[in-house]
């Protein structure tokens, strides 16, 4: 019986294209897709939460945007996600509703001064008498 | 302050040739993001400032499930357990084991399940509950995987979804449909086709979908172009059946 050689399956998956993005499209379909599903990945590992409380809360996420008229077709999957993340970072004390909301408008106000095709940036100013700070 | 009445933004033009479609009556153009990216951005900014995220290092993941990451590894797997029986056994008693040693998949975040198909039972996965889901092997779900009625139907009436991804068992066919969990997830290592003996790793590896893996397909056959072989490539876009709104 010969021993599997290690790499052989990474070796074949480097030489056969096709399987992987046949019919798939782009895995985020927005950026802020690909944004949001890493925070909690590495908030994840930061030990903020286990995958089982994570499921828990997207699910009670999800169960609750359906009870509200969400199709639940998958489309508004990351929103679920999304709203999911901003629930725990809120519950575990690592920011607050009104620190989310403060920098939510801040970066509204960085992208209404900026020109189109310029890369937003936000700075202190945009905070406006809010509270929030960034140096 | 802006208001965050997203009802008053203004459409950009889908051709994105800013070069005459906009007038420039009142000076300059300005940004507008959509209310999901500004609040993403808002997260971002805190978690960066607290430094429980380096933006660098989320691009990376970023980048590595859109490219890196993909079902190709669990095909990879898939393709040496039909070719080396000791893998195979290896493989299902042990996925992460085994997976960890063949790839370089290293951060498992729970259990992985192989269960396989035979002439017998054919395997099914599903997350009733959200849309757990083996990423490190085969990249992130695919939408229909995440709806709804995917979610219901696949327990309700597997032959029925199955039916709608084009796939039609013999009526003695044991059906099992398994529910991930964040603890446990599950990978079907789908039956190898007929007519492929003495084939190579990677040329069984082109043979793996993505969906024959979750169960919602077969492997295709050698020697059929891609749609013949009951719908599977159909059935691996995002508008599959499985993702119609069906009671």
């Amino acid at each position: 019986m010969s021993a599997v050689e290690p790499g052989a399956a990474r070796d074949s998956v480097d030489a056969v294209p096709g399987i992987p993005c046949d019919a798939e499209g782009p895995v985020f379909r927005e950026p802020w897709e690909g944004q949001a599903f890493a925070m909690a990945l590495t908030l994840h590992q930061r030990g903020l939460f286990t995958w089982g409380e994570w499921a828990e809360l997207l699910g009670d996420e999800i169960r609750r945007a359906q009870a509200g008229g969400d199709p639940d077709t998958g489309e508004t999957y990351y929103r679920h996600w999304f709203n999911t993340l901003e629930r725990v970072v809120a519950e575990r004390g690592v920011t607050s509703r009104e620190t989310l909301t403060s920098y939510r408008d801040a970066w509204e106000h960085a992208a209404h001064r900026t020109p189109h095709g310029k890369p937003i940036e936000l700075v202190a100013a945009d905070f406006g008498d809010s509270r929030g700070t960034v140096e | 302050m802006a208001t965050g009445d997203r009802g008053h933004a203004q459409p950009h033009g889908d051709g994105h040739s800013h070069a005459e479609g906009h007038a420039h009556g009142e000076g300059e153009e300005m940004s507008e993001l959509s209310e999901m990216a500004l609040r993403v951005r808002a997260l971002e900014s805190i978690l960066t400032e607290k430094d429980y995220v380096d933006p660098l290092a989320l691009d990376r993941i970023v980048q590595a499930y859109e490219t890196k990451i993909g079902p190709h590894i669990g095909a990879g797997v898939v393709a040496l357990a039909w070719s080396n029986p000791d893998f195979k056994a290896r493989l299902l008693a042990n996925a992460n084991e085994a997976i960890g040693a063949v790839t370089e998949v290293d951060t498992l975040e729970s259990d992985l399940v192989v269960v396989e198909n035979t002439a017998e039972v054919h395997n099914m996965v599903v997350c009733t509950l959200c849309s757990c889901y083996p990423w490190e092997v085969l990249g992130l779900p695919p939408t229909w995987y995440k709806s709804a009625p995917y979610r219901s139907r696949a327990v309700i009436d597997p032959r029925g979804v199955l039916g709608d991804f084009g796939v039609t068992l013999p009526d003695d066919r044991e059906i099992r449909v398994w529910d991930s969990t964040a603890y446990q997830r599950f990978i079907v290592l789908p039956e190898r086709p007929a007519g492929t003996e003495g084939w190579t790793a990677p040329q069984l590896e082109a043979l793996v979908t993505r969906d024959s893996m979750i169960g919602t397909g077969l492997a295709r056959q050698p020697g059929r172009a891609d749609d013949d072989a009951g719908g599977v490539h159909d059935a691996a876009g995002d508008d599959a059946a499985g993702a119609r709104p069906t009671p």
